[in-house]
């Protein structure tokens, strides 16, 4: 039987965690009332400026910096169009997500050529934590995995704290349900608003990289395909809380991973890929347990002066 | 003014999306001008080229038109690439059975199934449970436009719809369900006059539907403000399914038009993203079904602008999506416009207020 193989469940981990990492982003954003579909472009940025500057500086550390810096960028002008300037942020999310694909894939090609990144590009290293990997069965789980498994690991949990059970964490997500009280209360809305949208920016930085400098070491055109949309995906089915959306990673992951065992075992690994999907509209329909956002998720707010 | 506006906004964007491309061309070191000038060239520089901006933009202006429809209606239809998709498989499953049938009535049945199939991929799910749970429709969209491709994909590796042997594609469907290519000007295209002219109709038809009947007038209330057509007797969940259903229907006309105008079979790939572009072109066209026609055109351009530009400049084709993210992030940003025209005014009214105090 597959599920006896313990290879599965690492791949599980590992699967899950470019889908968790954006999914936690997104949560930020939408907590704090601006709605983001832009994480599939972010990760892009992401995994290609920390493949970039992997090379050009011969260090992983300082490409996976890069990728944060770009993706907090991104995320910055999507920030400012949804905060400043009231726009539809659908609209901002779709034109992101269209121009990191075309941005990362036109300076692949003009920067790399057209034969890919270079094959000595560094990547981060993959460790196994000591004690945890001796122990048999579950030990596979938690060895020779990307260093940045374990890191989204405590960057998940420290989110779900960060957001209830801090007073920032209280405050940003009092914005998203009532902007107006908060507001009245002296809350800076459009400053929790930014830091919100920077931290998905972040996060979601932080899943693309793990995919080119953290599993592989080179950026492939579009090499997320369509991991941000699953993300989005997640943090739905996970109810807008980090820890639901590392859980609905998990069943993704495990749905992917799954695809992967049993390729050539006569299971279309498109119809599991379908998965995420399903069980995102189901929970959008009540029938397992209903999902609803923010209350404020995706109405700008005019601060009175 | 308004009218003017509504102009002047996406030819700012997109001007301001070109300068920026140029921009970041010429500081990669290629001259912008002659870059430019071969994606100029390689959309309208011959009768072939024209030919296969016009093939690229016809499904660009089909879907657009369903997008407007479901943006007029308040409602963002994110999933029409499921829905394209979704109309060309049933379009090209009908295109290979059925064959005994006259050629323009099977033409018509694959037609009408890509239609068919659109609609009820957009209108059901979406649809019912936007307007008895209030399940977010870009969500829904978007997440069953993942499971239409994937469905697709399934149904031509090792699915019933795989033609024999190893290749992951369908079989083709009937060559009398092929539309006809021009024979002369147009002939070094894929362009068919049969697509042109259903493009057109579709065009026709979405103006008319909106502006001119009552089914128009309830979608486009709805849209503008729900509460106030619930109170004027309108049944709204009924026309928030409608609207999808038409947007989808749209979608799945313009998947069967490309099987049976180009490409004839369902291929591996499923990576147009027409359904994606389309929604920049509704955008760009402001919802207008006319004004899609020209916004069409111009994505179609800069499509196949594009691929030539790549050939003869070396400039990777993927710049005119760069420029696409642009101008559709401008054109969101559209109410800077009045915030800097107000910025201005106050600034100006305080300097001449200064002297007086």
């Amino acid at each position: 039987m597959i599920f006896s193989n313990p290879e599965i469940w690492a791949l599980t981990l590992s699967m899950a965690i470019p889908l968790a990492l954006p999914a936690v982003g997104g949560t930020f954003s939408e907590r704090t009332g601006v709605v983001n579909i832009a994480m599939e472009g972010i990760m892009l940025i992401g995994a290609f400026f920390g493949v970039a500057f992997s090379y050009w500086t011969g260090n992983a550390w300082v490409g996976l910096f890069a990728a944060i810096v770009c993706g907090a960028l991104t995320a910055l002008a999507l920030a400012w169009g949804a905060i400043h300037v009231s726009a539809d942020q659908t609209v901002l999310g779709m034109g992101i997500n269209i121009f990191a694909a075309g941005l990362t894939t036109f300076l692949l090609n003009t920067l790399f050529g057209y034969n890919g990144t270079p094959v000595n590009t560094p990547k981060l290293p993959s460790v196994s934590i000591p004690g945890l990997d001796h122990i048999p069965y579950i030990g596979v789980i938690f060895t020779n995995q990307s260093v940045l498994v374990y890191v989204g690991i405590v960057l998940i949990f420290l989110s779900h704290w960060f957001l209830f059970s801090t007073r920032l964490g209280l405050r940003m997500r009092s914005v998203g349900e009532n902007p107006l009280a908060a507001d009245t209360l002296g809350i800076p809305v459009w400053r929790l608003r930014y830091l919100g949208v920077v931290l998905s920016g972040v996060f979601s930085a932080i899943g693309g990289a793990y995919l080119s400098i953290g599993i592989l070491n080179g950026f492939t055109s579009n090499m997320t395909s369509g991991r941000g949309y699953i993300a989005l995906a997640a943090m739905i089915f996970g109810k807008w809380t980090p820890l639901g959306s590392f859980g609905a990673a998990l069943i993704f992951g495990f749905s992917t991973a799954l695809g992967i065992v049993l390729q050539g075992h006569g299971v279309s690994s498109n119809i599991l890929q379908m998965i995420p999907y399903a069980l995102t509209i189901l929970a959008l329909t009540g029938l397992i347990g209903r999902s609803t956002p923010p209350a404020a998720d995706g109405i700008p707010y005019e601060p009175r002066r | 003014m308004k009218a003017l506006q509504s102009i002047l906004l996406p030819v700012a964007a997109s001007l301001v999306a070109i300068a920026i491309g140029a921009i970041l061309v010429a500081a990669l070191g290629y001259n912008p001008v002659s870059v430019y000038g071969s994606l100029i060239s390689g959309a309208f520089g011959s009768l072939g080229n024209l030919g296969n901006t016009l093939t690229a933009s016809l499904p660009l202006i089909i879907i657009g038109l369903g997008i407007a429809l479901s943006f007029q209606s308040g409602l963002f239809n994110i999933g029409a690439d499921g829905q394209y998709w979704i109309g060309a498989t049933a379009a090209v499953w009908v295109g290979y059975h059925f064959t005994s049938l006259p050629g323009w009535l099977h033409m018509l049945l694959c037609l009408a199934a890509g239609m068919v199939a659109g609609a009820l991929w957009a209108g059901v799910i979406p649809g019912l449970t936007k307007a008895f749970v209030g399940a977010h429709e870009v969500i829904t969209t978007m997440m069953m436009s993942y499971i239409a491709i994937l469905f697709a994909r399934y149904l031509i590796e090792g699915g019933p719809m795989q033609e024999k042997g190893y290749i992951p594609q369908s079989p083709l469907i009937a060559s009398n369900t092929q539309f006809p290519y021009f024979t002369q000007g147009f002939a070094r295209s894929q362009l068919s006059p049969i697509s042109m002219l259903i493009a057109a109709l579709a065009v026709l038809v979405a103006w008319f539907l909106l502006y001119k009947t009552t089914l128009g007038f309830s979608l486009r209330s709805v849209g503008l403000n729900p509460r106030a057509a619930k109170y004027a007797g309108i049944r709204v969940k009924l026309y928030i399914i409608i609207a999808l259903a038409l947007s989808g229907l749209f979608a799945g006309l313009a998947g069967a038009v490309q099987m049976l105008g180009v490409d004839h079979q369902l291929l591996d790939g499923f990576s147009s993203n027409y359904g994606y572009t389309a929604i920049v072109v509704a955008l760009l066209a402001r919802n207008n079904p006319l004004a899609v026609v020209i916004s069409g055109l111009f994505f179609g351009a800069l499509t196949t602008g594009g691929q030539n530009m790549q050939i003869v400049s070396n400039v990777p084709a993927s710049l005119t999506n760069v420029l696409t993210g642009l101008i559709i992030f401008f054109v969101g940003c559209e109410r800077i416009i009045p915030q800097v025209i107000g910025w201005y005014r106050r600034r100006r009214s305080a300097r001449a207020q200064t002297p007086a105090s």
